[in-house]
C-alpha cells in the first residue's frame, strides 16, 4: 500500500515512455523490502515521500524546494548541491535531500562493476534514486543528507578512483562524444582532449570564481552528438579542411540499391527506391553537390560540413584527412537572458595533445570573463554586451570572413587604423568640403 | 594587513547586512590583483575553514563559515 494517493502522478504512467514514476516507486518498493538487507543511512521511506512531495508540487503547481544551501565535501565549492523541501513534516524522508554530481566517464563508458559499486554506495547512503545523467552530463545522485556526503566522496575517490562533477559558478563536468573509439566520423580524439582538460582544469571545477557556470563540450564532428553548439559555453566540434572523399562505386551501388540508405536506420517503412537526386543533392543545403547519372561530384569550397551526404552514404562518402575542429563560443540555455547558440569563434584548429593551442584560447576568454562579466552572466552575454569585436581583441585572434554569417549582417568588425597595412588618413576638412553636417 | 586579514574584515563588516557575497564583490578589495590572485586568497581561507561556500546549485557565493543560514536551521544534523 502506497504511503501516499498520487493520481497526478499516476496520470504520467499512463503514456508510451518509460516513466520516473514507475521507476520511483519501483525503488520505494524495493527499499521496503530491503533484499540485501541495507543499514540504510537515510530514511527508507525517501522514495515515497519524494512521490508524495511531487504529487504536492503537482498539485498546487509551485515547487515545494528551497533554494539552495551549505553543503559540500570539505575544499570543494561544487559538485554537492542543497536541497531542502518547505514541507518536512508531512514529507519526513526528503526534508534533507541532497544533490550529488558525479563525473562520468569521458565518452559515458561503463564497465557493469563500475555501475554496481555506484549503486551500491547510493542504495546504502543515499535514496537509490539516480539520474543516467544530468543535462551536463553527470551521473546525479538525488537524494541525501549532510553526514553522508564526505562518506560517499570518500569511497568515490578512494574505492572507485571517481570525482565530483561541477556545479554553481564553476567549469561544468566536461562532456565528450563516443568520438574515435565506435565513431568512423570522428574528427580528432573527444574523449583524450575532455580527459586532459578535466585533468589540467581541476582547479576551475572544482574552486568556483567565474561570474556563473562555464561548460565545454566536444564534439567529433558536426553530427553534434552532445549539441556542443547548441549546450555550451565552449564548443569544440570535429571538421575538416580537403574534399569529402567519394568512392564512386559505392555511390553506383547506393543508387542501384545494393546499400541501405542511413545505414538502415528508418527502416520501419517502405521509402520507396532510394532517389539520391531527391534524397541527397536537393538537401545539400549550399548546393554544393551534383550527380550525372553516374558520378557525384562535391564543390569542397562551398561544402558547410552539414553531414547530411556522409550519413545517408557512409560507405561511399567519408570525412576528409585534414582533420581538426571549429570552436564556437556563448551558447546557453534561457536563463537571465534568452537562449542562445554558439559564435564561430576559430573556424579550424588542429586538435592534438597536449592541446596548448585550444587552451591558450580557454585562458584568455576565461581572464577576460572572470574580469568584465557581471555577477550571473554567462560568456555568451558578455560576448553580446561588449561585442565580439572584444572578444576577438582578448583571444588575438584575427576577423576571419568564416566569422561573418552573411555580409552586412552581423558587421561586429570594425578595423582599427593600426589594424589595416598602411593605415589611413582622412583630412576632416576636405571630408566636410564633400559633405554637409 | 595581510589578505586574508582584508577579506576578513570586509566580511565582518558587512555580516550584519549580508552573509554570501560574489566572487567578484572581493575583486573589489584587491584592485591591484588579478582574478586568480583574488582566488587563491579566498581558496586558503576556504582551506583553513575560516569561510565556506554557499551554492543555489547553478550559482556559488563566499560567506563567513557559521554566519547566515545553515544546515541546523534547516533541522538537519
Amino acid at each position: 500500500m502506497a504511503k501516499f494517493q498520487t493520481p497526478l502522478l499516476d496520470q504520467l504512467e499512463s503514456g508510451p515512455w518509460p516513466s520516473f514514476v514507475s521507476d520511483i516507486k519501483q525503488e520505494a518498493e524495493s527499499r521496503a523490502k530491503n533484499p540485501n538487507g541495507l543499514d540504510y543511512q537515510i530514511p527508507v521511506d525517501a522514495p515515497e515521500d519524494l512521490l508524495g512531495l511531487v504529487e504536492l508540487s503537482y498539485r498546487d503547481k509551485e515547487t515545494h524546494w528551497k533554494h539552495g544551501g551549505i553543503v559540500g565535501v570539505f575544499g570543494y565549492g561544487g559538485g554537492v548541491i542543497g536541497r531542502y523541501c518547505d514541507r518536512p513534516e508531512e514529507f519526513p524522508g526528503v526534508a534533507h535531500f541532497h544533490t550529488m554530481r558525479i563525473n562520468q566517464p569521458a565518452g559515458k563508458y561503463y564497465t557493469t562493476d563500475f555501475l554496481r559499486q555506484l549503486c551500491d554506495i547510493w542504495d546504502l547512503r543515499g535514496s537509490g534514486i539516480l539520474n543516467m545523467h544530468g543535462s551536463t552530463g553527470d551521473i546525479v545522485f538525488l537524494g541525501t543528507q549532510t553526514p553522508q556526503l564526505e562518506e560517499i566522496f570518500w569511497e568515490l575517490t578512494h574505492k572507485m578512483n571517481n570525482d565530483l562533477g561541477g556545479s554553481g559558478s564553476n567549469l561544468r563536468t566536461p562532456a565528450a562524444c563516443v568520438g574515435m573509439s565506435r565513431c568512423e566520423f570522428a574528427c580528432y580524439n573527444t574523449q583524450d582532449i575532455c580527459y586532459q582538460l578535466t585533468q589540467d582544469y581541476q582547479d576551475e571545477l572544482h574552486r568556483p570564481a567565474f561570474p556563473y557556470k562555464f561548460k565545454f563540450k566536444f564534439d567529433g564532428c558536426p553530427n553534434g552528438c552532445v549539441c556542443a553548439m547548441a549546450r555550451s559555453d565552449f564548443a569544440v566540434i570535429g571538421t575538416w579542411k580537403d574534399d569529402i572523399k567519394i568512392d564512386q562505386e559505392k555511390v553506383k551501388a547506393y543508387v542501384a540499391g545494393e546499400f541501405k540508405p542511413n545505414a538502415g536506420a528508418h527502416a520501419g517503412r517502405d521509402w520507396g527506391k532510394f532517389d539520391i537526386q531527391k534524397e541527397v543533392v536537393d538537401l545539400c543545403p549550399s548546393h554544393c553537390m551534383s550527380w550525372d547519372g553516374s558520378k557525384l561530384s562535391i564543390k569542397t569550397s562551398d561544402c558547410v560540413r552539414c553531414m547530411h551526404c556522409i550519413n545517408t552514404m557512409p560507405r561511399a562518402l567519408h570525412i576528409g584527412d585534414e582533420r581538426g575542429a571549429s570552436i564556437l563560443v556563448g551558447a546557453k540555455a534561457p536563463v537571465v537572458e534568452g537562449a542562445q547558440m554558439g559564435s564561430l569563434l576559430v573556424p579550424f584548429v588542429p586538435v592534438e595533445a597536449p592541446y596548448d593551442e585550444i587552451k591558450e584560447i580557454i585562458e584568455n576568454i576565461w581572464d577576460w570573463w572572470m574580469e568584465e562579466g557581471k555577477n550571473r552572466e554567462r560568456v555568451g552575454e558578455t560576448m553580446k554586451r561588449l561585442s565580439f569585436q572584444k572578444l576577438l581583441e582578448v583571444t588575438g585572434i584575427e576577423a576571419q570572413p568564416q566569422q561573418v554569417r552573411s555580409p552586412r549582417a552581423n558587421p561586429f568588425i570594425f578595423f582599427k587604423e593600426e589594424e589595416v597595412p598602411g593605415g589611413w588618413t582622412r583630412d576632416i576638412n576636405k571630408f566636410r568640403e564633400r559633405h554637409q553636417r | 594587513m595581510a589578505d586574508e586579514d582584508v577579506v576578513l574584515d570586509f566580511l565582518k563588516g558587512k555580516s550584519a547586512a549580508k552573509s554570501k557575497f560574489y566572487f567578484k564583490d572581493f575583486l573589489a578589495l584587491f584592485p591591484d590583483k588579478g582574478p586568480r590572485e583574488v582566488k587563491k586568497v579566498l581558496t586558503k581561507l576556504v582551506n583553513e575553514e575560516k569561510l565556506e561556500f554557499w551554492s543555489s546549485g547553478s550559482t556559488t557565493m563566499y560567506g563567513l563559515k557559521g554566519a547566515g543560514k545553515q544546515a541546523h536551521t534547516e533541522g538537519e544534523e
